[in-house]
């Protein structure tokens, strides 16, 4: 497939998160269109490596090709994806103990 | 028109009207579903990108540990049955134009670069993806950001204990 599709794609999947941050109030809808966005940008990594091995060698040399870099920066992002969601909801369900509410309306405290 | 492109299609078809869905559903419990069906079409991408390891992590890590996560908090605190308020339309609208904008700029950018116009992703081929090759380069090349990563979540499951703990 050509790789403009995989970027198209992935920007729009990725907008979508965008936008459900800017108009979602739910604290946990939030969360969840972060990781929507971080999902569009991990499809976008996998398709980028795998056009990188197609341009680079027609030969198999792997490791000195650099393409499976992107892969392994995929896996990553979802170690760290993980982490951050056990804090995040730990956070929320703490806000929730607090406030009793996940509207992010009321949770401007801070500011004050 | 083959049996890749038709897949291709359907997968990303399926991947943004579910997209749309989660941002679109008023209650919770809906989105996180609608979000489970985003992670299962984002995985037969990698499937057919032959990207195996990680369409398997994918669904292992997201689908099946996150959104239930997710879903456990969401019933937990007994949100399914509250709705939103309803709030200004004029903020909404404001937040679709914001979004619109950043795809158009991201699309014009990519039709203009040069460097992009005749690439192509590789797909249903290629070895790279394979659970051998990820392994010798995760446990080679990328063995110290590796055991990095061990601490970060032995500190984030703390971090969540702590958090999460009634003093």
């Amino acid at each position: 497939m050509p790789i403009e599709y995989y970027i198209t794609f992935a920007s729009t999947l990725f907008c979508i998160g965008v936008v459900g941050v800017l108009t979602r109030r739910n604290a946990i809808i939030i969360f969840m269109c972060v990781e929507l966005m971080l999902n569009a940008v991990n499809l976008l990594l996998v398709a980028f490596s795998k056009a990188h091995a197609v341009s680079v060698n027609g030969a198999q040399q792997i490791s000195s090709s650099g393409a499976i870099d992107g892969q392994i920066f995929v896996f990553f992002i979802m170690v760290v994806a993980a982490a951050e969601v056990s804090v995040g909801l730990a956070i929320i369900v703490m806000m929730y103990r607090n406030v009793h509410s996940v509207d992010i309306n009321f949770l401007n405290r801070l500011k004050n | 028109m083959g049996i890749t492109q038709i897949i291709f299609w359907f997968l990303s078809a399926l991947a943004l009207l579910s997209a749309i869905m989660v941002i679109t559903s008023k209650n919770p419990v809906h989105s996180v579903l609608w979000l489970i069906v985003v992670f299962f079409a984002i995985s037969g991408h990698y499937i057919l990108l032959n990207a195996q390891f990680l369409a398997i992590v994918n669904l292992i890590v997201y689908a099946g540990a996150i959104m239930v996560l997710f879903l456990f908090v969401i019933m937990l605190m007994n949100l399914n049955a509250e709705t939103e308020p309803q709030k200004n339309i004029w903020m909404k609208f404001a937040g679709a134009i914001s979004g619109g904008s950043i795809l158009l700029i991201l699309i014009s950018v990519v039709r203009s670069s040069p460097e992009l116009r005749d690439k192509v992703a590789q797909v249903k081929g290629g070895d790279i993806g394979l659970i051998k090759n990820l392994g010798i380069a995760l446990f080679t090349d990328y063995a110290v950001p590796f055991e990095i990563s061990s601490v970060l979540f032995l500190s984030a499951m703390v971090g969540a204990v702590v958090i999460g703990k009634k003093e």
